[in-house]
């Protein structure tokens, strides 16, 4: 079979961290990652997995930070070497029938029992057995070594994370499902919006999914968002923000959308009010920053793209009694009482989330896709993926 | 009386032929040389006027002599009086004039008289309207500093506060419903006097008080889309409802017994020093000195950063000279000086043009120190130099007009925060203006935060860019398309206009909407000139 593969490799890592710092997506080209074009198949970790063949597996931002050596070490003990990423999924089981995978491994995938406490409660993101039971360390699959990932022509799934595809979901469509889910757990995480202001920072896959999910699930009153480039802007607006504008004028935006005053001579510092919720779908220093700036006191920061090692002044989260949070994967959604996944097909569907997949590559243009997928936004693209369906292999 | 200065001569229509030389386009904070078509018309401004021999003395005789229903200053003053001198601010004249300014030396005068009389209580009022306050050395400059250290410390010396609600006082309703509603101390004066520098035929007249000294509630009911597409133009005062208006609230404000002394005032069109005379010569009268001024400062410019540019530019003060001065009542003093502004300016134009083109300067009424925004060109084109016509605009319906003009995506974040927001926020959604008005107006012009920054700052209200996007209303209803040669892209396309690399290229494009084989005319503006289209 052929896959892209991870290795544990220090030098590379350092190699594609200063590659990609260079240039984005570089790392795929002097890192770690390497095309096994006869890779030894994936064994089956136990009663109840299938093998999944990939048809087509999106690149992902989280994916983009460890292609470029930027990933936090914080995940070291949460993965296990040498793993496939790829956990934007949708595949074909062997009886050919397509299937979208749920890739975070909780405890029904460990065969651990009795299952945590998130587990039991459905919300498989926060499972607390994530490196333990019969499964090799991996938060997702795509980041352990005994499940595979989707960026490969085989991969194994257990069959509590496989969800069918409907026949008129196109492969497109259908890859789309698990970022979604992700934009529907953060719009919905913040409780209900209702008549709310929320901000949403960066306009990339999490930040235009964002928006779709907020529009169908939450409606907030109006949704401001801070998008860097034409495609962008065109997207969130077809998507449902009421107001697009430049990334420097978000919080300009804010403030006139609240009215209230702002800390500066006309430049504006801070706000003295602001969104009731603002979603940071960047994730760095300057976003999270530019999100405390913006968020009225008392109201919420949702952190939607992963953020690594920042540097934030933290003065305003303890002075507005500003709530941050995470908003990672998807469950149980408490505040509308169903599955993630189950929203997130809803939503694929009938906001046409496929018609954001870009462009597709073959596995063995990985480079090429990587650059891609990391400059996306100024390329005019949206989401990349790994086109699997014509790949020709054989098995090992 | 102003009268053509020693071998002044009259405004020209030149048509270009072979031998013409090119053409100088003012182009921001430079200007470039551009070959127009054969048979094309440049317009170029008549020459300055001759000053005053003894401007001091001329303000006297005005003082002393008034015209109208209007006894002599001193006969109106006296002691234990409330006197209140209001002047015009900041946004004129253009440029900025060399020291003495008219209004120190027209106040001067008007103290000495107060003082004869033993007027103790006076205030003096910048009557700025919505525009931003003035800073101290902008009012020292406008003032002298013998008036501002003799009033400013005590604070008798002030900017006009439109957002002050206890500053403004109603006067009173005109009979088309307009809310009159102007300065309280202004108000309840004894007498008010007002100093003004007629720079265009716009000015002056009762649009001094009832705009200058006013605020938003009563400004609302002539500074809107209506009544700018009804003034053609808002430079003729008689067909110009935006006038109409003001001189029904002068009306008003007449009937309620406020009594105000007008002072009006006129320039000559001298412009620009001796450095950058050849700015205001006609092409083919450069001299060598000319030529090398041109070359020599256009090679310097573009070396130059663009702040460096900026303040090099705002740092010109313009060597104009008072051509005529009249005080008393209002509207008689305000046909005198209409009549010496027309003298000045107007150029008679024989027919329109399909496709006008104009050079855009680094300067117009409301960024004076400050930056021109792209907001501004577009007022300053489609606003100002689009109706500085009677008659008729100088382009047909339908035709086109090409700006040249770098028109960045920068604004000043102190004097012009609303103009930030509303090219951001409002022009991305619509560049309709009675749209813009029906949605967007209400929520900036009531905004707490542009208030503050108005009355604290040194900000324009946050009413002010719909101001400014109205009075291209009538252009924009006008014009079949709007081009800029040499802007930024992004900025101009968010005006709604287009961009073009040179003007050939804008001559091409215009084609598409006029035709092949158009007519072009250049106004060689400034100096300042007005068309009389017939």
């Amino acid at each position: 079979m052929k896959a892209l593969k991870f290795e544990r490799s220090v030098p590379k890592i350092a190699k594609a961290r200063i590659a990609g710092a260079l240039r984005p997506g570089a790392g795929a080209s002097y890192g770690p990652l390497s095309l096994d074009e006869t890779a030894t198949e994936i064994a089956l970790p136990g009663r109840g997995w299938q093998r999944v063949r990939p048809r087509l597996a999106g690149i992902c931002g989280s994916d983009l930070a460890t292609v470029d050596g930027r990933s936090s070490r914080y995940f070291e003990p949460i993965v296990s070497f040498p793993f496939v990423p790829g956990h934007e999924v949708v595949g074909s089981l062997d009886d050919g029938s397509r299937v979208v995978v749920e890739p975070v491994l909780g405890c029904a995938t460990r065969q651990i029992s009795p299952m945590c406490r998130a587990c039991s409660a459905g919300d498989l993101g926060r499972c607390e057995q994530i490196a333990y039971g019969s499964l090799a360390p991996g938060l997702q699959s795509g980041f352990c070594c005994d499940t595979g990932g989707g960026w490969s022509t085989r991969m194994v799934a257990h069959e509590s994370q496989l969800h069918s595809v409907p026949d008129m979901m196109t492969d497109e469509a259908a890859v789309m499902v698990e970022p979604s889910a992700c934009a529907i757990h953060a719009a919905l995480s913040a409780g209900s919006l209702d008549g709310g202001v929320v901000a949403v920072i960066g306009a990339g896959t999490l930040g235009l999914l964002t928006i779709a999910a907020l529009q169908a699930f939450n409606k907030p009153a109006q949704i401001l968002v801070g998008a860097k480039h034409p495609e962008q802007r065109t997207f969130a607006t077809k998507l449902g923000a009421t107001t697009v504008v430049e990334p420097s004028a978000l919080r300009r935006a804010v403030r006139s959308a609240v009215g209230c005053m702002a800390m500066g001579d006309g430049e504006i510092e801070r706000l003295t009010g602001g969104a009731d919720v603002v979603f940071d779908c960047v994730g760095s220093s300057d976003s999270i920053q530019n999100a405390l700036t913006m968020t009225r006191p008392g109201g919420r920061i949702v952190l939607v793209g992963m953020a690594g090692r920042t540097t934030v002044d933290l003065t305003p989260l303890w002075q507005r009694e500003v709530a941050l949070v995470g908003a990672y994967a998807y469950g149980q959604e408490s505040l509308l009482n169903r599955r993630t996944f189950d929203l997130a097909f809803e939503l694929v569907g009938t906001a046409d989330l496929g018609r954001l997949v870009s462009a597709t590559y073959p596995l063995d243009r990985y480079d090429d896709a990587l650059r891609h997928a990391a400059n996306a936004g100024s390329r005019g693209a949206v989401k990349i993926a790994f086109d699997l369906r014509n790949e020709k292999d054989s098995a090992r | 009386m102003s009268k053509l200065a020693k071998g002044a001569r009259p405004g020209l229509v030149l048509e270009v032929d072979r031998s013409t030389p090119p053409t100088l386009f003012w182009h921001g904070e430079g200007y470039r040389l551009e070959k127009l078509p054969v048979g094309s018309r440049v317009i170029y401004a008549p020459e300055p006027h001759e000053p005053l021999a003894d401007p001091r003395g001329a303000i006297r005789h005005a003082l002393l002599n008034p015209l109208g229903e209007s006894q002599p200053l001193p006969s109106l003053l006296f002691s234990g009086m409330k006197l209140t001198i209001a002047f015009d601010d900041i946004s004129l004249p253009l440029p900025p004039m060399e020291s003495p300014d008219i209004r120190q030396m027209v106040i001067e005068e008007v103290l000495e008289h107060a003082a004869i009389a033993g007027v103790d209580d006076i205030e003096i009022i910048a009557a700025l309207a919505l525009h931003r306050r003035m800073t101290e050395a902008e009012l020292r400059h406008a003032v002298g500093d013998r008036v501002y250290d003799a009033f400013a410390p005590s604070g008798k010396l002030y900017n006009h506060d439109a957002e002050d609600p206890d500053g403004l006082t109603t006067v009173g309703q005109t009979r088309h419903g307009e809310d009159v509603i102007i300065n309280k101390r202004a108000a309840e004066s004894d007498l008010l006097i007002y100093v003004n520098i007629n720079l265009v035929a716009m000015d002056g007249g009762w649009k001094s008080t009832a705009t200058g000294l006013s605020g938003y509630q009563s400004l609302k009911s002539h500074h809107n889309v209506k009544t700018m597409r009804a003034s053609r133009s808002f430079m003729d005062r008689h067909k110009s409802e935006l006038h109409s208006s003001n001189w029904r609230m002068g009306d008003v404000l007449k009937n309620s017994g406020i009594k105000i002394f007008q002072i009006e005032t006129t320039l000559n069109n001298d412009a620009f020093p001796g450095s950058f005379n050849f700015l205001q010569k006609r092409e083919w009268e450069w001299t060598a000195k000319d030529r090398a001024a041109f070359i020599a400062s256009s090679k310097a410019l573009d070396r130059t950063p663009s702040r460096l540019k900026r303040n090099i530019f705002h740092s010109i003060k313009a060597p104009h000279r008072m051509t005529s001065v009249q005080a008393g009542e209002v509207e008689a003093v305000h046909e005198v000086t209409t009549e010496n502004v027309y003298k000045q300016q107007l150029v008679v134009v024989e027919g329109q043009t399909d496709i006008l083109t104009m050079g855009l300067p680094y300067i117009c009424p409301y960024n004076v120190n400050s930056i021109m925004n792209p907001i501004l060109v577009m007022c300053l084109g489609l606003g100002y130099f689009f109706n500085m016509y009677r008659n008729k605009p100088l382009v047909r319906e339908g035709g086109v007009l090409i700006m040249s003009h770098p028109t960045p995506w920068e604004f000043h974040p102190v004097h012009h925060p609303s103009y930030i927001d509303f090219f951001e926020q409002v022009l991305s959604v619509t560049t309709d203006p009675e749209i813009i008005e029906r949605d967007f107006e209400k929520k900036f012009a009531e905004d707490e935060w542009y208030k503050h920054l108005y009355r604290n700052s040194y900000a324009y209200h946050g009413v002010h860019p719909f101001y400014m996007w109205y009075w291209g209303s009538h252009a924009l209803q006008h014009l079949g398309k709007v081009i800029i040669v040499g802007g930024d892209p992004k900025s101009v396309r968010r005006l709604g206009f287009t961009p073009a690399s040179t003007l050939r290229d804008a001559l091409e494009m215009a084609t598409d909407v006029v035709g092949r084989d158009p007519s072009i005319t250049h106004v060689h503006n400034p100096p300042i000139f007005m068309a009389d289209v017939h």
